[in-house]
């Protein structure tokens, strides 16, 4: 992406066309991810609720994907899943 | 020449600023007291229990809530004020630079006073030279008239350039000084401020915006060049303004310096606020013996007219140059830094000396004021004397 001079800015380093989080990838800088056992699943949503960084997204009221490019790798969504259905594993570098 | 009858008032400096913040009547005025502007909060507290103005006012814990307060109202498109001092506007330091940078038109009246330690409560500058990388334009006046006046200005000035501006007066010397202040009506002040038209608003929702996200190595430069584009801007912004309000109203307010006796001078002396009245008086008895004296008295300190006093001051075979601050950088003054940098680029210069005076609210005396013309005259006539004179000390 060309980044724009100075003289294309808006003033007062306002930033427009807001959302702009979905395109900043928070999850380059973690070491353990969640690894998740869809078998154990109930679909209670808790780590939906609980993750911070809006990773698991939800479909028809049932947990569907990871994004994990957002993920940070905190371990909550593990820690709250009432089943284990969520295992944290080292990341592979 | 006056245009109208204009109401006289007895005000002292914070008398005029409150009476100037009552016809103004900003939307959001968020502020904390302290000695010697205590005066002004205090003053528009009770406009706004009186029900005088439509202000919202927020009685803060601090100075430095104080400033954020300003900041999240302004941000939302208030018309903005606050007022402050010495310790206070140091509290304030790191909310100054984001109310800049986030070109937010807050107008702020400063009473200068010493900083600690020792514990000091009278006037100097030293407050004012810690905020004056802020980005804020700072604007210093001579007396309680200028002070009602400039806090009108610099309304429409900081709205215009979308920059915060300070209004500053001698702690005590002005804030409590009582003189006759020449009035507006309550409309004439209304129809001259008109309605901020603000560059963004936060409660807009029809275009959301992000204010003051993470900025690293990417952007930030651009940003902080942008800005200082925003202040080199806001010159014209200033002259404009000034122009507009004196033709006005009938009124010779200076947008950046104001020069006394200059005309035929051969040797002047520059200082800021309230010293320039005690010089003034000086100049005029000294004339009497022959001494070809002028004063430049900067208004604006910030932005900092350098083009103005490279032209201005080339002409003088020396200049002093008053600091009512130290940098403790042993090289004098903030003032006389910058008046030497100014000049700098001159082939044929005058000599520059620095004069620190009036620390804590030593008294700068007529006696004091002539002192500083005989050494400034000696200069003149070749004599040499260290970088910086220190006016008023005991040696």
């Amino acid at each position: 992406m060309k980044l724009k001079n100075w003289k294309e800015l808006p003033e007062g380093a306002i930033i427009k066309n807001t959302p702009t989080s979905p395109e900043f990838k928070t999850g380059e800088w973690k070491t353990k991810e969640p690894y998740y056992h869809a078998e154990k699943c109930t679909h209670c949503l808790l780590c939906w609720l609980y993750c911070p960084d809006s990773v698991i997204t939800v479909k028809n009221k049932k947990i569907d994907v990871f994004l994990l490019e957002y993920c940070k790798g905190c371990g909550i969504c593990a820690k709250i899943c009432p089943v284990n259905a969520i295992e944290m594993r080292e990341v592979e570098l | 020449m006056k245009l109208k009858n204009l109401k006289k008032l007895a005000l002292t400096g914070n008398e005029a600023a409150a009476y100037a913040m009552k016809q103004i009547n900003p939307d959001v005025v968020a502020a904390y007291p302290i000695t010697p502007s205590t005066e002004i909060v205090q003053i528009f507290s009770k406009y706004v229990a009186d029900g005088e103005v439509d202000t919202e006012f927020v009685p803060v814990e601090s100075e430095h809530s104080a400033m954020s307060v300003c900041i999240g109202a302004s941000a939302a498109g208030a018309r903005v004020m606050t007022a402050t001092a010495s310790q206070g506007l140091a509290l304030m330091h790191e909310m100054l630079y984001i109310a800049s940078s986030l070109r937010l038109p807050i107008v702020m009246v400063v009473g200068n006073r010493a900083l600690s330690a020792p514990i000091n409560i009278h006037a100097d500058h030293s407050d004012a030279m810690g905020s004056r990388d802020s980005g804020w334009m700072q604007m210093f006046c001579e007396n309680p008239n200028e002070v009602y006046h400039t806090v009108i200005m610099a309304v429409k000035i900081a709205e215009k350039a979308n920059l915060p501006c300070m209004v500053e007066m001698d702690g005590f010397i002005t804030t409590h000084e009582m003189e006759m202040v020449e009035t507006l009506d309550d409309k004439e002040v209304q129809e001259f401020v008109k309605k901020r038209i603000p560059l963004y608003s936060v409660l807009n929702v029809e275009e959301p915006i992000t204010i003051g996200a993470l900025d690293l190595f990417d952007y930030y430069f651009e940003h902080k060049r942008g800005q200082v584009e925003a202040v080199f801007k806001a010159k014209k912004i200033i002259s404009e303004v000034v122009k507009e309000y004196n033709t006005k109203f009938g009124f010779n307010f200076p947008d950046f310096v104001e020069e006394y006796e200059t005309e035929d001078a051969e040797i002047c002396v520059v200082a800021m606020s309230s010293a320039a009245g005690t010089l003034k008086e000086a100049i005029d008895l000294k004339r009497e013996s022959g001494i070809k004296i002028g004063l430049i008295r900067i208004k604006t300190f910030r932005p900092f007219p350098y083009e103005i006093l490279r032209e201005r001051l080339r002409k003088f075979k020396a200049v002093g140059v008053m600091d009512r601050a130290e940098t403790m950088s042993t090289l004098g003054g903030p003032l006389s830094i910058e008046i030497k940098a100014s000049l700098y680029p001159l082939d044929k210069k005058p000599v520059i000396q620095n004069f620190i005076f009036g620390l804590g609210g030593r008294e700068f005396s007529l006696e004091d004021a002539f002192h500083v013309i005989e050494i400034i005259e000696n200069i003149k006539k070749g004599k040499k004397y260290d970088d910086v004179l220190y006016i008023g000390i005991r040696e």
